[in-house]
């Protein structure tokens, strides 16, 4: 039993969120918000030329070959970030599940994959491919995993209360692709739940900093009591989720028996870590939080959406019922 | 980064098991906090020494086994899955042992370890007062020095096991014109000390789980003093990171706890059908068990690379002081009319349960804790 990360796992996360900290600020994500593809200018490339975009990608196909316990502290700092690009269904879920099924589909994909040169979508079938439109081949995960070229397929857009993420209905020449849908779908709900113990984590931050400089009857309202115990109870939340969220990468990374049940753990916990986390923040802002111009809400509504995607919290809480067998 | 078990994790846990399923008595002993179930727990804690299981992570001299810290979470794994009973000498070995292994001399280290660690002797907690509880740094509790002993005049409560240990550890105030936090010594006290006593006090559950202590004159020898003289605020902090982090409740009582309440859900689910609404209140206890499971993996990896535990052991005394409250509620209203039956272990365990957000450090401290030295946020 070792839970710790190596050196050069810390090393890889802490570049990351350097280069996220000056590459990905808020005017950033809120530019996402602005254009056409809901995805920054030029991050995606720089991300790929700093090997994250494909190094869930053997080395022979040109990734790194790292896996599930590598990536999961670079999509916590995505999620700290709200960076708004495809890393979970391109890196977590997308590049893994082509390397799995192999054979044309997959030789013909994934290298460009791996270099950033093709963008994967994901969703799971009826659910909503974030940022289709931007990418260039769908997996839809259900009883199969389909592959479905995006160039010919049929979009129909929704918007998101997040404003970067596009969301589509996918319909198109759809290929079944030999991968296990269930992990597939694992794979996806482990990645969503350490981003939103990311955005949590960042929801809490803000809101730390800023009930310690917001004066009111003469002291930082951060020194009531009444808001000091909301975001001790949101800490709580993500003090716990978090290590849930890192043995899920895990389970994933080994193939772990209960690999399932415990994904569930992880992305329940995490889903109501960032529940709290933005309701908490949100609060202990007071009105200026409620403001569009305030950047809280970019974070608050990816929190939001994370929650919700690849299962929120009652869905996986009753998916962990059944593999206890009750 | 690897999440499973060595071999030698693993055989170390199948030994504990086997060992436990063998020697855990078969029937429950009486309640810890009588006359006669003080005794049987006592007995228990010398079986489990002679077998060395009492102490598995202590050194050998002491009747330890050196175990890592990962395989002395298996062992409280293994602990409470068997049902074994509670630890009478818990408060000793889990609360006082690491500050002296901390703080003591070599002397009180060989004169107190391993006897508390058989259950030769038995500790029990002196610290809070009638005055002072959440605030432990107002404690008024005196003790004057006289030669080479010290001369102690006052009150304690609240103190659990006090009416049957033999010793106690207490904070008291060594400097008659010190406040606060400054001019405290963390004294060691037998019980057969002449101006001392131990009055039983009724617990929430009838039992005189609680004492009150009298100090009147008593006099202890310097040699019982822990660190040094008025220093006992330092040494006490020590404790209380004993107390509130892995030391006194590891995850294995609450994974077994939760494993339990599945295991009820399922019996009743059988008999009356499913109640979907109950089964989500069981999914949301197993839950809070395994994250505490996790998070203390992760803890564990975060001490063995230098980094101390400090503040965040709040984060798991709310953790399972609360999960351990839920958990037995939920287990109550699963029983239906016999939830209210005092002669079911899920009764007692929530009786008992109630005191955890209450003990080392209600949860309204370990929140400030949290907030102020975690988050940073100003303390006025």
């Amino acid at each position: 039993m070792d839970f710790s990360f190596s050196d050069d796992q810390i090393m890889f996360q802490e570049a990351v969120r350097d280069f996220l900290t000056n590459e990905c600020p808020a005017e950033v994500v809120r530019s996402a918000w602005e254009n056409d593809t809901g995805r920054t200018d030029g991050l995606w490339v720089a991300l790929a030329e700093m090997g994250v975009v494909g190094m869930t990608a053997p080395e022979s196909a040109g990734g790194l070959g790292m896996d599930e316990t590598d990536l999961v502290l670079l999509l916590e700092e995505a999620g700290r970030a709200a960076l708004p690009e495809p890393l979970l269904e391109h890196t977590a879920v997308g590049i893994p599940t082509l390397a799995e099924a192999g054979g044309s589909l997959g030789e013909a994909w994934l290298e460009r994959a791996a270099a950033g040169e093709a963008t994967l979508g994901a969703s799971a079938y009826g659910g909503y491919a974030v940022g289709a439109a931007s990418s260039d081949l769908v997996l839809l995960i259900g009883d199969q995993v389909l592959a479905v070229p995006v160039d010919g397929a049929s979009l129909v857009e929704h918007r998101s209360v997040d404003g970067s993420r596009r969301l589509f209905e996918v319909d198109g020449d759809a290929a079944v692709i030999d991968a296990d849908p269930a992990l597939a779908f694992d794979r996806a709900a482990a990645a969503a739940a350490a981003q939103c113990v990311g955005v949590a984590q960042h929801l809490l931050d803000a809101t730390v900093e800023y009930v310690a400089q917001r004066y009111q009857f003469g002291k930082p309202v951060g020194t009531y009591q009444a808001v000091k115990h909301h975001l001790a109870n949101a800490a709580l939340k993500i003090e716990f989720a978090r290590p849930a969220a890192r043995h899920a990468a895990w389970c994933i990374a080994v193939g772990d028996p209960d690999r399932s049940r415990d994904v569930s753990l992880a992305k329940a916990l995490a889903s109501e870590a960032v529940d709290l986390a933005a309701r908490t923040a949100l609060q202990c802002h007071g009105a200026i939080g409620y403001t569009f111009e305030y950047d809280l809400h970019l974070w608050m509504k990816r929190g939001w959406a994370l929650s919700a995607t690849w299962g929120d919290a009652a869905w996986h809480r009753n998916r962990i019922a059944a593999a206890l067998g009750i | 980064m690897d999440l499973s078990f060595t071999p030698a994790e693993e055989e170390f846990r199948e030994e504990a098991r086997t060992w436990l399923a063998e020697n855990v008595p078969a029937e429950p002993l009486a309640s810890m906090d009588t006359a006669g179930g003080f005794e049987e727990h006592r007995a228990w804690e010398h079986i489990l020494f002679d077998a060395g299981w009492a102490v598995v992570s202590w050194p050998e001299r002491y009747g330890g086994r050196e175990a890592s810290l990962v395989e002395w979470l298996i062992f409280e794994e293994e602990y409470w899955a068997s049902g074994a009973p509670g630890r009478v000498s818990s408060n000793g070995v889990s609360l006082l042992a690491p500050t002296i292994f901390d703080f003591g001399t070599p002397e009180q280290q060989d004169r107190f370890l391993r006897s508390m660690a058989r259950g030769d002797e038995i500790w029990a907690q002196g610290w809070s007062e009638p005055d002072a509880g959440s605030d432990l740094a107002g404690i008024k509790t005196k003790a004057r020095r006289d030669g080479e002993y010290f001369v102690i005049d006052g009150q304690k409560t609240w103190c659990s096991r006090g009416a049957f240990a033999d010793w106690f550890f207490c904070l008291v105030r060594s400097d008659p014109d010190s406040e606060r936090h400054a001019g405290l010594s963390y004294l060691l006290v037998p019980v057969d000390t002449e101006g001392f006593e131990a009055r039983a006090v009724g617990r929430l559950d009838g039992e005189p789980g609680f004492a009150e202590l009298f100090f009147e004159g008593a006099r202890v020898h310097e040699r019982h003093l822990l660190g040094g003289e008025g220093e006992g605020w330092a040494v006490a902090m020590a404790t209380t990171g004993s107390e509130r982090g892995l030391n006194l409740r590891a995850p294995g009582r609450f994974t077994a706890a939760a494993d339990r309440l599945v295991g009820l859900y399922k019996e009743l689910a059988d008999s009356q059908g499913p109640d979907l609404d109950r089964r989500d209140q069981v999914v949301g206890a197993w839950m809070g068990a395994q994250a505490y499971r996790w998070q203390t993996y992760a803890t564990e990896a975060r001490l063995r690379g230098g980094t101390p535990i400090g503040s965040e052991a709040s984060f798991m005394k709310v953790l399972w002081s609360e999960l351990d409250v839920e958990l037995h509620a939920t287990a109550l209203r699963l029983l239906g009319r016999d939830g209210e039956r005092a002669d079911s272990s899920w009764m007692d365990g929530y009786v008992f349960a109630l005191s955890g957000p209450i003990y080392a450090g209600t949860n309204e401290i370990q929140r400030n804790i949290i907030s102020e030295r975690v988050l940073g946020l100003p303390r006025r």
